[in-house]
């Protein structure tokens, strides 16, 4: 695959080969066309943001990527396996691939810990020790391990969506996908996870973000995406796109978020 | 019949063995039925939600034909369908086919109505709870077990009572398959002594007691057990 290795030459990633492939993706709801002709490669320990306006399709193709929307044309491979349909395979496919939604979305019926621990006892079926060993490990990491025994409802939204970070590592997957896990956030909360995701990065994590925070686009990514009306109008590094956008659109979109 | 013997106590108590055995039989019946119907309401339920699409078909099938159908059809045809013509249950003891065959028929018809209050539950659970379910790799039966039946059945706790509540005044029928259940002991005191105020106050007591409490629990379950978001 010479072409993915000059993206990745490009991107300034050494040594990671293509992880996530998205080959001429397309997606309706209905009339809407939202994902044109979509073509994406993301390499191992590279950190992708994705930034464009709202309903350009920055969330729809985040969620394809584990196949919560399933795709009408095209296709997705990760590590070389195309996504499966349905049934046994994806659900194993999806282990590999850790999710934090907007909305936290943490098991309102379980405590922080039997959050982290169910994928890992239930899906890879670690014995319960281990798993619990694992998790607090987690929680202490992003910060959170004093609160392994309450339930989400009792925490803010930052320490919820830290604990759902830790829930998705605790699956030790192979690529996290972050959509827009700020944006339901109080201002000094989004520091907090901001600060979560960075370190992850910095560990090398394969991330997926698609997000409005441009300071950590600036700082992690290894690539900034920028779509809008459902297709990639540009992919560049942060700090070419960010000083010299190429397309019009992008530039009015920076225009518009970077005056303020 | 005069005025005096219209308020007579004295048959109550005089049958009170026969109408303590008779709802000694209701509360068997209940409890029997509430576990059946309750297994056979959640796998109903989760035929509705199945991804499968003959799962679902199957599923309305069953609320559909169960949900609207006397109750007294049901049981008249496990009586005189099942065991008189079908031969079914024939040469066991006559009492216990009788509460057999009534289990079967009051937990197929509670079991349709049990499946539509869960299935309203699970529309209480957000989307989301499932989506992330599947996101760490869960397959289906395993999200709707783990993470969405558990969230739903604690927002339906209250409603499910009312189900059950339905359920223990429903066994009155049961007669008619051949259980002589406490309505089937009134039947037979107002054959008897008359169909007197008493005897009337004394089953409508007896169900209460067997009622109010049931509901009253569920109530406190409801509170304890709820899921807070």
């Amino acid at each position: 695959m010479t072409d993915s290795g000059k993206v990745a030459q490009e991107a300034g990633v050494s040594g990671g080969g293509p992880l996530v492939v998205l080959e001429n993706v397309n997606k309706y709801f209905g009339e809407l066309h939202v994902l044109k002709d979509i073509d994406l490669t993301i390499h191992r320990g590279e950190v992708v943001v994705v930034i464009g306006p709202s309903g350009g399709g920055k969330s729809t193709l985040c969620r394809a990527i584990n196949r919560l929307e399933p795709i009408d044309d095209g296709t997705i491979r990760i590590d070389g396996q195309p996504l499966p349909e349905d049934g046994k395979e994806l659900a194993q496919l999806r282990a590999d691939v850790g999710m934090v939604f907007q909305s936290f979305n943490l098991f309102a019926h379980k405590t922080i810990l039997q959050n982290v621990t169910l994928g890992p006892t239930k899906v890879k079926k670690v014995g319960a020790a281990d798993a619990e060993q694992h998790a607090m490990e987690l929680l202490e990491r992003v910060g959170i391990a004093s609160q392994a025994e309450k339930y989400p409802a009792q925490l803010s939204g930052g320490q919820q969506q830290r604990a759902a970070i830790a829930r998705a590592l605790a699956m030790r997957p192979k690529v996290m996908l972050f959509d827009e896990p700020t944006s339901a956030l109080d201002p000094e909360m989004i520091k907090e996870v901001l600060d979560v995701m960075t370190n992850l990065a910095a560990e090398g994590m394969t991330m997926v973000v698609v997000t409005h925070e441009m300071g950590f686009a600036r700082a992690s990514a290894n690539k900034v995406v920028f779509m809008a009306d459902g297709q990639i109008i540009e992919e560049n590094t942060p700090e070419e796109f960010f000083t010299n956008a190429r397309s019009d659109r992008a530039k009015d979109f920076l225009s518009k978020i970077l005056t303020h | 019949m005069n005025l005096h013997q219209l308020l007579d106590f004295a048959p109550v108590f005089d049958h009170l063995g026969q109408i303590l055995s008779g709802f000694w039989t209701t509360v068997r019946l209940s409890a029997a039925t509430a576990v059946f119907a309750l297994i056979i309401g959640t796998a109903v339920a989760g035929m509705r939600v199945s991804p499968i699409p003959v799962l679902r078909a199957a599923g309305t099938l069953y609320v559909n034909i169960f949900r609207n159908t006397p109750l007294t059809l049901i049981l008249l045809f496990c009586g005189l369908g099942l065991r008189d013509t079908l031969g079914l249950w024939t040469n066991a003891d006559a009492s216990l086919s009788g509460y057999w065959l009534s289990v079967l028929g009051l937990s197929v018809y509670t079991a349709a109505f049990i499946c539509e209050s869960l299935r309203a539950g699970i529309n209480t659970v957000p989307l989301g709870q499932a989506e992330a379910a599947r996101s760490i790799g869960l397959t289906f039966n395993q999200s709707l077990r783990l993470v969405v039946l558990p969230q739903a059945f604690r927002s339906v706790i209250a409603p499910l009572g009312s189900v059950l509540i339905a359920m223990i005044k429903n066994t009155s029928v049961a007669l008619v398959a051949g259980s002589v259940e406490a309505a089937a002991v009134m039947k037979q005191m107002f054959d008897d002594v008359g169909g007197t105020i008493p005897v009337f106050l004394g089953f409508a007591i007896g169900y209460m007691i067997l009622t109010l409490p049931t509901g009253y629990f569920f109530g406190w379950l409801a509170k304890r057990m709820a899921v807070s978001r």
